[in-house]
């Protein structure tokens, strides 16, 4: 098999394959509905109810409280419009912040034609939301603070308890969209003051296709997928069973390996920040220095384009994402890069690695030799380089 | 995504690099929109293009269509040069994919844009040539787009 270095895990991650062998049996043998009452169907039904205990039990949760879904982009739609439908009558006022993932920033896009009102929060350099511009921006008609627990492109942790804290004493639902930090980072919902919070199973060496809203007992909002009177009558559809068991299984494993790897991952990660800026030259680092997740980094190299830079690294085996305006088919660049004050052509060159359980040293030196040469190699085919040298003779002749 | 020819032209680029005292320079794109292109051309007494060399800052399709556009001029009388359009740039690498279309349309300005320079420079007209729309500082002072 040819070389492949997997440094793409914020986007999606590996099926461990004691996941696949947990879901196998829900295929082929006790591939009864859940709704059934004979045997079959019941032991569906006590699958789930099990995989719901695992999942609550890492949250501080009641089982009661973790309704299975689709994905994180339907837990993040969900918990956004059922909040503006169900407490449009105190207010029509949502804050969020600009570095939201899409499922948030788009249905927020959506509400605001549907006559609501939302404030976007700024970041500071390091992607921080800015506290005392939360305080500010909460009205008497404000129903929901929507912020990530931790940004999927340059990693910044966002100060959850903090804000929680602020939600709570106005009275404002919280919710947090965990879907790169679930499995990363010691949550509990209690502690933070969340209200809702989505996940998402493909993140953490899960199946894809499946994912939870956590919705705090006593939050009032309404299915969103109308139908059977499934997962308490708040989210219609034949249950996804082997998707769930294999959920809880992933989450099983990635909350008793959590110290262990993310450690690890950590150390990897350092190592890797540090060659990059220390051996490739007009190099910086997006996102906060510590207050980062564990597996992530996000450097953005001057006067290169991402999208080159990719296709290089892939021809040598290695899988890493951009925010460059060709890789998202628009053409500006990440919106959250542009956030944290990027100029655009910085923005462009950016690349995201973030590293898995498996990654070795030895891959990590492997990528910064090839980065390296790439990078060198796309520097000397730019303009925009060979104008930088050329300010520079000019600067170093007066 | 894309075409083996792109690629092999994005691997391989033909003709990078600068010309020194070149007859006609041309930079077109901009920053903002994650392109510049500039080509470099040398232009013999008979108005044969000796000489063709770009720089690229851009994604895989802008280095590809850079490449095959001096390729394609190289060799041709101004004339023969203001023939080579986008499509006949995207014809020569077996396409490209519909949202890279604005590459090719960039290479065909950065031709245009070098030979305006050469018309500039020794002061003729060039038939057909007019001034090239695009240039790197286009845009730099527009603000962010805000949510």
């Amino acid at each position: 098999m040819e070389k492949l270095i997997y440094l793409d895990n914020a986007a999606t991650t590996k099926t461990s394959p004691s996941v696949v062998e947990a879901m196998l049996p829900y295929f082929s043998e006790l591939y009864g509905n859940a709704s059934s009452i004979y045997s079959i169907g019941t032991k569906s039904k006590e699958a789930i109810n099990k995989s719901r205990e695992t999942i609550a039990a890492t949250l501080g949760a009641k089982p009661e409280e973790i309704y299975f879904t689709a994905g994180g982009s339907e837990a993040d739609n969900w918990a956004l419009k059922a909040t503006a439908e169900a407490y449009a009558s105190k207010g029509k006022h949502i804050i969020t912040t600009k570095i939201e993932h899409h499922a948030i920033l788009h249905s927020c896009e959506y509400l605001e034609k549907k006559g609501y009102e939302v404030t976007y929060l700024d970041v500071d350099e390091d992607g921080v939301v800015k506290l005392d511009q939360l305080e500010k921006a909460i009205r008497p008609d404000t129903i929901l603070i929507s912020v990530m627990y931790a940004n999927n492109e340059i990693g910044t942790i966002q100060p959850i308890r903090e804000i929680g804290e602020i939600a709570k004493k106005h009275g404002i639902l919280f919710h947090t969209d965990a879907v790169q930090a679930y499995g990363q980072l010691p949550i509990n919902v209690d502690e933070c003051k969340i209200d809702m919070l989505s996940s998402s199973g493909h993140k953490l060496n899960g199946p894809k296709g499946i994912g939870f809203l956590y919705i705090r007992k006593g939050v009032k909002i309404r299915s969103f997928v109308h139908g059977g009177a499934q997962e308490r009558k708040r989210r219609a559809g034949t249950e996804n069973v082997p998707g769930i068991v294999g959920y809880a299984k992933a989450v099983e494993e990635a909350f008793a390996t959590m110290q262990e790897r993310t450690g690890q991952e950590r150390m990897l990660r350092d190592y890797l920040v540090d060659r990059v800026l220390q051996e490739i030259p007009y190099t910086r680092l997006n996102g906060h220095r510590t207050l980062r997740l564990p597996n992530n980094a996000n450097f953005s190299f001057q006067f290169i384009e991402g999208e080159s830079l990719l296709i290089m690294l892939d021809m040598e085996g290695i899988c890493g994402s951009s925010g460059s305006a060709c890789t998202s088919g628009s053409l500006d660049p990440s919106h959250v890069l542009l956030a944290i004050g990027l100029p655009h052509e910085i923005a462009h060159g950016s690349l995201r690695l973030t590293l898995g359980a498996d990654t070795t040293k030895e891959d990590i030196d492997y990528v910064v030799e090839k980065t390296k040469a790439i990078v060198e190699r796309l520097r000397s085919m730019s303009p925009l380089y060979e104008d930088f040298l050329a300010a520079g003779k000019k600067g170093a002749g007066k | 995504m894309y075409s083996e020819k792109v690629m092999d032209h994005f691997q391989n680029p033909r003709n990078v690099g600068e010309i020194e005292n070149a007859s006609g320079v041309g930079t077109v794109g901009n920053a903002k929109c994650g392109d510049i292109m500039r080509m470099y051309l040398d232009i013999d007494e008979n108005g044969i293009i000796q000489e063709a060399k770009f720089k690229t800052f851009g994604c895989g399709a802008a280095v590809a269509t850079s490449s095959m556009a001096t390729e394609l001029v190289k060799g041709k009388t101004i004339q023969e040069a203001l023939e080579v359009t986008n499509k006949a740039v995207m014809d020569a690498l077996d396409g490209l994919p519909p949202v890279k279309v604005h590459c090719s349309l960039l290479a065909e300005e950065a031709i245009h844009a070098a030979l305006w320079d050469y018309a500039e420079k020794h002061g003729i007209k060039i038939e057909g040539l007019t001034k090239p729309k695009s240039d790197i500082h286009e845009g730099e002072e527009e603000e962010q787009e805000e949510y």
